[in-house]
């Protein structure tokens, strides 16, 4: 289309010559700032959190079970053992991913195998609903109803009573605890997972499925022989990435587990989580204590980094997952 | 290719339950979403016959095939009118089971589609759903026999069955398919994903598989359905209906003898002489 | 062949299990078929409880929320500051504009820079840097949002103190990620036919973007960073550590604590007066339903496009 004219032109490509490499650099800039954050992110918490993990050394931090925060500003005179906390982020999300993970794979094989075409995506966006859920609003509901009028009666209460004997389901039952808080944990990372497990599910190649109805395979035995084998590694993906959500949690898991500080093997045990802890003691926290919880942020986010890494590595090699608010 | 006189008294005209005949379609349509594919279709399909449905794409060959085990099914949005006899039951019968269906009447499909695993784990898949008993090494190796694979195999039963080439990967499916000892193969194009050497090979296979099932044909290849089959179904375009749509449809079907020599219809004589399609 | 159906079925007549030819029926199902069945029936059985299982969660909490909170809300309850938490009326004032303002300043941060990091990774992108870029990326959506809200108390709370814009940068670096990851995708739906004839036409690359790639995208952009914004509405611990929360309307932009809804919610459902809990409850139902209209209208936002594409 340029139509050269001589001198004619020139301030429409001197323009043009000016504004792309302007825009290309602006654009260049702003897309380094995710890395940038995230550098300074690791940096300035490490550097904050250094003398607490200095103090106690690595394996004095990770599996010291006494977490007593000094009132110093500028050294460092308490005890900081995050064992409980490591411990009791460790065994809610266990609790929430084998609750959730069947659930998920089972929800997401009913919408891609037996629910009619036109209702799909409907469900899926119920489903997905669930995760634009307030985690301050999940933490309410679970306190005042769900433990309560729920769980409590139905659950906690029936295993102390008759499995009291057992370790794991050792009384005092006070209410808050690993298991109710790991219980409305799996019903938060519920939503991510079926996102996931249902896009592996959906993009599943319908050759060999075909193949096995044509020689008589019933649809359980399509998905059991065909469907699930090959979609082995999105569905590990999608726990992970599970997984790292549940380990983030903080508001919901605050208000349901007990916030003790110490840990026990009992699932009835009012516990601790490292997010947890975090919020519930900043505002209270001296100089030195802030710096025995910036400890804890950093090994809650090497755990949760090396999660999402290790899930995003999995899952990449199947093609990206494009859902949206559930991700 | 001889004219079978059972065969002849079944063809194109009302589905009068016959002993000679597997299957009897009278009046099949099938649409998707709404739209007709194919309509019309009435005949019936001969016993350890082949029969072969010939006709330019787009007029409902394959999807007349996916009727007669109910694969059609599968595909969202579709829907089958008529009614499908197979050895006098209506297949489509609110109590009949699609399964069931299926495990009588195999399929292979036009792009060879084994599973991801062993050469022999895809033989043995239908069996063992089945819950065979026997001796399944050697049910393996007389089907691998039977579609002339075992030579080419038998020293590599444990590696993939997609490591195979196309054609033996489509035998390989002919072999799964017979493994389960269905009274009919289906076969949708078979050979048209394959080099011509593969092809002859299958063609082969399919005068042999005739003694012991009934084998219905689709192709494109009017020279492949003159070698290879008995009974010749012809599928055009029919007439537009009344919002203009033209659906596919049963235009002829007689031995192939007489549809490659002496057609009744026109229409059918322009295409086996090559004038279009 | 050994065969493990009788094939002397074949030849014999009579009996309810042959057809009118004396074949063996079609409901005559043999060896280990009817269990098959049945197994089959059950596991679908199997998946409808599930997912009747997976809807009712979310069913309960609206229900719940909708109880406790309704009968607090009235025009009141959006305009009054919150009294003691002893004394009942008031309302969630602060909560409302302090939601309102921090949002506005984090949307203000990410939005653009979200953009601009996606138009570099589809426009320009494909080295190294695009892919370390995109990887990141990735993996900050899966940052434990207290863990944002540390870094930024460490690196800001100390000369600005607690207050509106360490939350909004807190907030707007929960936000970031998630706007790029769906503005990339929608960036790479619109056809680079549209891009090569702009470009064909005399446009440079940075114009064609601009001026074709960016507004044929915007819808789809749009329903990507209100996904993000309802994201961003519903954090409560980053707040804790970096806005602090307040029971009156807070304006300062720094070294002032403020408030935001779900922050309040937080603070006035942990104290035990019941008129501060009933608060609560509203604040939360409020909450609930502006993050509920944020959703549906991205999700139609989104899929009018689609319908516009075809």
């Amino acid at each position: 289309m340029p139509v050269t004219v001589p001198g004619a032109t020139p301030t429409l490509r001197g323009r043009r010559r000016l504004a792309d490499p302007v825009f290309r650099w602006f654009v260049t800039i702003a897309a380094t700032t995710v890395l940038i954050v995230l550098a300074l992110m690791v940096v300035t918490t490490v550097h904050d959190a250094w003398p607490v993990l200095a103090s106690e050394g690595f394996f004095g931090f990770l599996l010291g079970d006494v977490w007593d925060a000094g009132y110093a500003r500028h050294e460092i005179t308490g005890t900081y053992g995050a064992w409980p906390f490591i411990y009791g982020t460790l065994v809610t999300a266990m609790i929430a991913i084998v609750i959730a993970l069947p659930l998920a794979i089972a929800v997401a094989l009913y919408i891609t195998q037996l629910a009619p075409r036109r209702i799909r995506n409907p469900l899926s966006y119920t489903v997905e609903m669930l995760a634009a859920v307030p985690s301050v609003i999940f933490g309410m509901w679970g306190m005042f109803w769900f433990l309560p009028v729920v769980l409590r009666p139905y659950v906690l209460e029936p295993l102390e009573r008759w499995f009291g004997w057992f370790p794991l389901f050792e009384g005092p039952m006070l209410g808050p605890s690993y298991l109710g808080a790991g219980i409305v944990l799996a019903i938060m990372i519920l939503p991510i997972m079926t996102a996931v497990i249902r896009e592996v599910f959906a993009v599943n190649p319908t050759d060999a499925q075909h193949a096995a109805y044509a020689l008589g395979a019933t649809r359980l035995e399509v998905i059991g022989n065909v469907v699930l084998p090959s979609s082995f590694s999105g569905i590990v993906g999608g726990t992970m990435l599970g997984l790292g959500r549940a380990v983030g949690e903080t508001i919901a898991v605050l208000m349901l587990v007990g916030s003790s500080q110490q840990w026990d093997v009992s699932l009835l045990f009012a516990g601790d989580t490292m997010a947890a802890h975090i919020a519930a003691t900043f505002q209270d926290a001296s100089p030195e204590a802030v710096r025995g919880l910036m400890a804890i942020g950093v090994a809650l986010f090497v755990v949760t980094m090396s999660i999402n890494v290790g899930a995003r590595l999995l899952v990449w090699r199947l093609g990206r997952v494009t859902g949206d608010s559930a991700v | 290719m001889m004219i079978d006189s059972q065969a002849t008294h079944a063809s194109r005209d009302e589905a009068a339950p016959s002993d000679g005949a597997v299957f009897e379609l009278t009046d099949v349509a099938c649409s998707y979403g709404g739209l007709t594919a194919v309509r019309d279709v009435t005949m019936n399909l001969g016993r350890n016959r082949v029969t072969a449905l010939i006709g330019p794409s787009g007029c409902g060959k394959s999807t007349v095939l996916r009727c007669l085990n109910r694969m059609n099914e599968l595909i969202p949005g579709a829907r089958v009118s008529g009614t499908v006899r197979y050895n006098g039951e209506d297949i489509h019968a609110a109590d009949i089971d699609p399964a069931e269906v299926r495990r009588r009447i195999g399929m292979v499909f036009q792009k060879p589609n084994p599973f991801p695993v062993s050469v022999y784990d895809n033989v043995a898949f239908g069996p063992r759903l089945n819950g065979f008993r026997g001796d399944l090494d050697g049910l393996v190796e007389d089907c691998l026999r039977r579609v002339g694979l075992w030579s080419e195999v038998e020293h590599k039963l444990r590696s993939s069955g997609l490591a195979l080439s196309g054609g033996q990967q489509q035998r390989l499916c002919i072999a799964r398919a017979i493994a389960v000892e269905p009274d009919v193969v289906l076969m949708d194009e078979p050979c048209s994903a394959l080099d011509p050497i593969a092809t002859l090979a299958i063609e082969d296979l399919i005068q042999q598989l005739k003694d012991s099932y009934t084998i219905i044909i689709v192709t494109h290849n009017m020279q492949q359905a003159a070698r290879v089959s008995d009974m010749t179904a012809f599928f055009s375009v029919g007439d537009a209906d009344s919002s203009g749509h033209r659906a596919g449809t049963l235009i002829e079907f007689d031995t192939t003898n007489t549809i490659f020599t002496n057609a009744s219809d026109q229409r059918t004589e322009d295409y086996v002489a090559g004038r279009f399609g | 062949m050994s065969t493990f159906l009788d094939s002397s079925d074949r030849t014999e007549r009579g009996g309810p299990s042959r057809t009118a030819t004396g074949h063996r029926s079609l409901r005559d199902k043999q060896g280990n078929a009817p269990w098959r069945t049945i197994k089959n029936r059950l596991c679908t059985g199997l998946l409808t409880v599930a997912m009747a299982l997976g809807m009712l969660p979310l069913a309960l909490i609206i229900g719940y929320t909708a109880y406790r909170g309704a009968g607090v809300l009235d025009v009141g309850f959006f305009v009054e500051n919150e009294p003691p938490w002893r004394r009942d009326g008031g309302g969630y004032a602060a909560g409302f504009f302090g939601t309102a303002y921090i949002m506005l300043h984090a949307i203000l941060y990410s939005v653009p820079l979200g953009i601009a990091t996606a138009i570099y990774l589809v426009e320009y992108g494909g080295g190294k840097l695009a892919m370390a870029i995109r990887f990141f990326t990735d993996v900050m959506t899966g940052i434990p949002s207290i863990f944002v809200g540390l870094f930024v108390y460490g690196l800001l709370i100390g000369a600005l103190g607690f207050g509106t814009f360490p939350a909004a940068v807190a907030i707007a670096i929960i936000m970031l990620p998630i706007i790029t990851r769906s503005a990339e995708e929608m960036l790479k739906l619109v056809p680079d036919e549209w891009r090569n004839a702009s470009r064909a036409l005399g446009a440079g690359k940075a114009t064609t973007i601009v001026r074709t790639v960016l507004p044929a995208a915007a819808p789809g952009l749009a329903t990507g960073s209100m996904l993000a914004i309802a994201r961003g509405i519903g954090e409560t611990a980053p707040l804790i550590l970096t806005a602090l929360g307040s029971q009156v309307v807070v304006t300062a932009f720094t070294d002032a604590a403020q408030s935001a809804i779900p922050l309040q919610v937080y603070r006035g459902i942990n104290q035990p007066f019941e008129a501060g809990i009933e608060r609560a409850w509203g604040g939360a139902l409020s909450l609930f339903l502006l993050v509920l209209i944020m959703v549906i209208l991205a999700r139609w936002i989104g899929s009018r496009t689609t319908k516009r594409r075809g």
